[in-house]
């Protein structure tokens, strides 16, 4: 990888001198790892005698020797930003040193957990656009919040006036200088509408939910024994089995209700997206953890404009960059690339506009993909549902399943048509001005809008089915986001004039109407 | 853009014949295996003997239709054409799929020899853009032809600047 080269240190000739990080981290370290350590702790302090102590002894000499590597990573990390790299010398044993030249740098991010805030200090991460998972970018925990923010301008500003800053001194030289920046979006309490319905609170409850079982495990408390849920148990007991699923069910929504609410509040208070003079977007975010993003302009090859089954019903969407060095999908909200959270749709469609410089791209009316698309939907959606139909009533008839699963599972054939019906009326590409776009999806509709300058090849996938239905996947491939992006089922008339389109000339030797006595030997 | 139907031809050269036999050996490799697993699962234990025979006959009988048309249905997909813009490649035999990428987005040309490759004198060249979707690989091309397609992509790409992503 030639981005980051861990190599032994070549000194460039300009003598900027190392530097450590804050020295207010020697007291985050302790602090943090007993805070993660706290289920052992507990177990140690008040169930001390008990037969399963050898155990927390363990715990303990972990837990210290886990504060020790903390407190040494302190003494063996040091820093320095030159005008052309940024270099990160660390290890005890094994000194590594990472060498990032500064034209590199694609996002700068800032993470505070309250610890951090507390003490202000702050969490700088240099993303360099390395996709694999090890190692994404380079971590300086952590930096007083003054100098993290003077750095985020100092590495991504390519602005003539921003010249490199003389920090001989070890402290900021200049003082952060304030630039005016327009602002594309900014929290406001309406936005709290769509939180119920963000889901996020699902993997909330899923994780609380296992960690009262291991803190439970960890204590040896019998969950079952304790009161309030003994009482609900007998209470869900008494009543018919129908009722208690009803109750289940409604007492489940309720929660994760609350806890999507709870959990995008978290994430989002405060939330400010703004186009920053040096041609950046700087996003800022959270409640108890704040975090902010910058990213590079001319790193963006498109937005995504996507709409969960749920906030849709709503009129809800959130947008998403597509930015090469970012991640998108799972993780897309830690890895940075979130441009609006879940808020109202015309907010969004504006937001993306303007980040896209051009608003047709969210606007225009896309191109449907036909009758033939259509029939695929519906086939996929209804055959996959009579598997599954077949499947229960062989079950029932030669495995001795009960019978009530078959009748009971009739209902998702309507359900599969709605979905497939949905799916179908998703699917659409058009090309406005400079931009690609490309959509599809029911639970998950997204709505991808490409720069053509962006996309760097295609592919055109076509099943055996596919080719008698005369239809084909198209794929646009690109240096960012998920890196292809589809148009499903298209005509295959349509995908070729499409594809020629977007990327002029490409295609043009390979066209049979005016290549086909071409040959390049 | 006139409404006049437009279609993409297939790139203009085949793979080497050669691949035919590759492909066989290599999908049969697999299939040894499957069957090798089930023979051991024959012979372990004694209920269900006639599952387990049944298990058997039919992965044999899904083998040798999978090694008679897969090979032949590949051989007469897999094409590539390379030229100054852009290599092409279609490759696959049911689900089949065209890939275009343009020179100038060419990130590396790598050819590669694996074992059973080099006993039929075989090679594959991979093409990969700067997106981890765009790879474009050519199976079965005999060495020399490699060899002249890496020589011809290395110079070209080398003559295209940008860090084209």
């Amino acid at each position: 990888m030639t981005e980051v080269a861990a190599s032994s240190a070549e000194m460039p000739p300009a003598e900027v001198p190392w530097r450590r990080l804050s020295a207010r981290m020697l007291a985050v370290h302790p602090v943090r790892e007993v805070l993660r350590a706290w289920p052992v702790l507990i177990g140690v302090l008040f169930l001390g005698a008990r037969s399963d102590v050898g155990g927390g002894v363990t715990g303990l000499i972990a837990l210290g020797a886990v504060i020790v590597v903390g407190l040494l990573r302190w003494f063996t990390t040091t820093y320095r930003v030159s005008a052309e790299q940024v270099q990160v010398r660390r290890g005890l044993l094994r000194r590594e040193t990472l060498t990032v030249p500064r034209d590199r740098v694609r996002t700068v991010d800032i993470t505070a957990s309250p610890l951090h805030r507390l003490l202000g200090l702050a969490l700088l991460t240099i993303g360099t656009g390395r996709t694999d998972r090890r190692n994404d970018g380079v971590k300086l925990d952590a930096l007083t919040a003054d100098e993290a923010a003077r750095l985020r301008v100092e590495l991504l500003d390519r602005s003539p006036l921003a010249a490199p800053v003389d920090d001989a001194a070890g402290a900021p030289a200049v003082p952060l200088v304030v630039r005016p920046e327009t602002v594309l979006a900014a929290f406001r309490a309406e936005w709290l509408r769509y939180a119920p319905f963000s889901l996020s609170g699902i993997v909330t409850v899923a994780i609380t939910i296992g960690f009262l079982f291991r803190m439970a495990n960890e204590a040896n408390i019998r969950l079952s024994q304790f009161g309030p849920v003994r009482q609900a148990g007998a209470q869900l007991s008494r009543t018919a089995i129908w009722l208690a699923a009803v109750e289940v069910a409604i007492a489940f929504v309720v929660v994760v209700a609350i806890f999507s609410t709870v959990a995008y509040v978290v994430a989002y208070w405060g939330f400010r997206l703004s186009r920053q003079p040096g041609g950046t977007l700087y996003i800022v975010r959270g409640l108890l953890t704040r975090r902010s993003i910058t990213l590079e302009e001319r790193r963006l090859r498109g937005a995504e404009v996507s709409e969960p089954l749920l906030v849709r019903a709503v009129g809800g969407a959130r947008a998403v960059a597509v930015a090469t060095g970012l991640r998108v999908g799972r993780g897309a909200e830690r890895g940075g690339s979130l441009l609006v959270p879940p808020a109202p749709r015309a907010e969004v469609e504006q937001v993306a506009g303007a980040v896209l410089g051009d608003a047709a791209p969210v606007r225009v009316a896309l191109v449907r993909h036909g009758p033939r698309a259509r029939q695929r939907r519906y086939t996929r959606a209804l055959l996959g549902t009579v598997a599954l139909i077949a499947v229960l009533a062989a079950l029932w008839r030669w495995a001795r399943w009960p019978a009530w699963p078959v009748p009971a599972s009739l209902v998702l054939l309507p359900v599969a048509a709605l979905l497939a019906e949905d799916r179908f009326r998703s699917l659409g590409h058009a090309l406005a001005g400079q931009v690609l776009v490309v959509r599809q999806g029911s639970l998950v509709r997204r709505r991808v809008m490409l720069v053509r300058e962006g996309v760097i090849g295609w592919n055109l996938r076509q099943s055996l089915f596919q080719r008698r239905a005369g239809v084909v996947t198209l794929e646009a491939t690109t240096a960012g986001g998920r890196q292809r992006y589809a148009a499903l089922d298209v005509p295959v008339d349509v995908a070729v004039r499409l594809a020629d389109e977007a990327v002029p000339g490409l295609l043009t030797p390979f066209l049979a109407d005016y290549g086909s006595d071409r040959s390049s030997d | 853009m006139t409404a006049e139907p437009v279609a993409l031809r297939a790139p203009a050269h085949r793979v080497s014949r050669r691949a035919i036999v590759y492909w066989t050996v290599r999908a049969a490799i697999g299939w040894l295996v499957l069957a090798g697993a089930e023979v051991v699962w024959l012979i372990g234990a004694g209920s269900l003997v006639p599952l387990r025979l049944v298990a058997l006959v039919a992965t044999g009988v899904l083998a040798v239709l999978h090694l008679m048309v897969m090979p032949q249905w590949r051989y007469r997909v897999h094409r590539w054409e390379s030229t100054d813009q852009a290599v092409y490649t279609q490759t696959g035999w049911f689900t089949q799929e065209r890939r275009i990428a343009p020179i100038s987005r060419i990130q590396t040309v790598d050819s590669e020899f694996g074992v059973l490759e080099r006993l039929f004198g075989l090679a594959n060249v991979t093409v990969t853009t700067a997106s981890a979707a765009g790879p474009i690989k050519v199976h079965g091309l005999d060495k020399d032809t490699a060899s002249q397609l890496v020589a011809q992509l290395t110079s070209t790409t080398a003559a295209t600047p940008g860090d084209a992503t």
